[in-house]
């Protein structure tokens, strides 16, 4: 599945996209992978301040339980209340319909040290290779 | 997000198959030491292989798992009471060709391990262990069975060991084998020509619940990956895919069968674990014996119970179980969403009191108090086969 060159990063698999002011969060294609089915959500309420590197939400798999964290600080202006009943949207479209949340952020400045499409590529290419190794 | 599987170690152990499955694309984790496959992706990840086996048919690799064989050294007789004395089922109840569940104890009545017992000979008996307890099983059935006139064999390198598991598993079997599997009862075996490799033991045996069969033959990576390729072959037909052990968990979960470390471990006894009906108290002495007996007389102080979650949320091990007014009662040894269900579920040690059916309790999920209920076990049964199908 192809990155979106316009969104950008984190190296714990978190991808945002900025427009107008207003993030939008979710995660990776090679989260969703990693993860495997998807079976439950939980994502903050409008209203809920995020910090940028704290835990906001957890995805579940059958396995396995994943914390998601901020990439940066701000308020939740929404969330996506359909994952509640079709989480498994997050492994059939993770970086566009199984969006997790959209944020007004405080400072939009925080996300300049976040990885654009291409830096993200080598990174996860760099983890499958220690993986096999 | 931040993955919870453990770091790959290259001191891993790897089953002959290792190869293969890294070549299938399978997503592998490090299992009690062990290099192993959780779920494959390109056979549709960890819940179509769950449904696979609860309605068709898959196949496991559980080369891991070890192999003890107890054998008579010149007195008949030896190996059978060296089987007593480590285990606490009854072995001179089998017949040759018959295998049951058991369990090796401490003499604190916590387990060792649980261990199939497979009665091959006159005075001949195969102990399948598991894999995470493979080295501390072999020295503690060796220092333990010392005074026995019997032979104590490792054999655990030398066979790989695949799990066709599912209703249609015996359609595979068939078209791989000789041998007469129609009348190889459920925890019976036999030993036949399977993918023209002689006197294999086939047994009707898993760890899914499900009808199925596990069977053992040399582990050179050739022949291995022979048998693999032609019990996928043979199960095309009926939709055989392989299968990992993240729906391995899932699916004995359902069927409520322990797992050691989780519902067993040397800090849990046979009462708690509910195993009474595989512990033969009456049988004659064996280790841990002693220390049962003490434990009933004290009666229980705990209880293992399967419930399902009322609330939103998943209990997973190691959770804490309260009550309603937020007292923690017990803890979570094992909890999933149940794939065949539906609904999330799990097994908690919890005081008797909460034990009932129809009891509420809650588990505690980061931070939360989740409501749940004590649900019948095991949370998924098979139907038998009824007569007209059996004939058809």
């Amino acid at each position: 599945m192809a990155y979106p060159k316009n969104y950008r990063y984190t190296k714990e698999h978190e991808w945002v996209n900025v427009e107008n002011g207003l993030a939008t969060i979710g995660i990776t294609d090679y989260a969703q992978h990693e993860l495997g089915d998807v079976v439950f959500v939980e994502l903050p309420k409008p209203g809920t301040k995020i910090e940028a590197g704290k835990s906001f939400g957890t995805v579940e798999s059958v396995k396995a339980v994943s914390e998601i964290y901020a990439p940066a600080a701000g308020e939740v202006i929404e969330a996506n209340s359909e994952l509640q009943k079709t989480p498994e949207t997050i492994n059939t479209d993770p970086h566009g319909a199984a969006w997790l949340i959209k944020v007004r952020l405080t400072n939009a400045s925080e996300l300049s040290g976040l990885m654009d499409a291409a830096a993200y590529e080598a990174y996860i290419a760099a983890k499958s290779t220690e993986a096999s190794a | 997000m931040e993955s919870a599987a453990t770091p790959h170690k290259s001191e891993l152990r790897k089953t002959p198959l290792n190869a293969l499955h890294r070549r299938l694309g399978a997503k592998m984790v490090n299992f009690g030491g062990w290099d192993m496959p959780v779920e494959y992706p390109a056979s549709g990840g960890l819940i179509a292989e769950h449904k696979a086996v609860r309605s068709g048919v898959g196949v496991f690799d559980v080369s891991h798992m070890g192999d003890i064989r107890i054998r008579a050294a010149g007195k008949p007789g030896g190996a059978l009471a060296a089987v007593q004395h480590i285990s606490m089922n009854d072995a001179s109840k089998l017949a040759i060709g018959q295998a049951h569940y058991s369990a090796m104890l401490y003499p604190e009545g916590t387990f060792v391990d649980d261990v199939i017992v497979h009665r091959l000979g006159e005075d001949d008996y195969l102990l399948v262990i598991n894999a995470g307890t493979r080295e501390k099983d072999i020295n503690w059935v060796s220092e333990n069975t010392k005074g026995f006139a019997c032979v104590v064999e490792d054999l655990s390198d030398a066979y790989t060991q695949l799990a066709i598991q599912g209703p249609r598993a015996i359609d595979v079997m068939k078209k791989l084998t000789d041998a007469d599997l129609d009348s190889v009862k459920n925890y019976w075996f036999t030993h036949g020509t399977v993918c023209g490799l002689k006197n294999t033991l086939i047994a009707r045996t898993g760890y899914t619940g499900e009808d199925g069969f596990e069977i053992y033959f040399p582990s050179d990576v050739p022949t291995s990956e022979k048998v693999w390729n032609q019990v996928m072959e043979a199960g095309r037909e009926f939709g055989i895919i392989p299968c990992g052990l993240g729906c391995r968990n899932t699916l004995r979960l359902e069927s409520k069968m322990a797992l050691y470390e989780h519902e067993i471990s040397d800090k849990i006894n046979v009462w708690e674990a509910g195993l009474d009906r595989y512990c033969k108290m009456e049988k004659g002495d064996f280790v841990g014996r002693a220390a049962l007996e003490r434990a009933r007389a004290a009666g229980l102080k705990r209880t293992l119970v399967g419930i399902e979650m009322i609330d939103r949320g998943i209990a997973r091990d190691e959770y804490c179980c309260c009550s309603e007014t937020g007292e923690a009662i017990g803890v979570v040894t094992s909890g999933s969403p149940s794939p065949t269900l539906g609904k999330n579920i799990a097994l908690a040690y919890v005081p008797p009191v909460y034990s009932a059916v129809g009891t509420i309790l809650y588990v505690e999920i980061r931070g939360q108090k989740c409501k749940a209920q004590v649900v019948p076990t095991p949370f998924y049964k098979r139907q038998k086969k009824t007569v007209a199908q059996q004939v058809s």
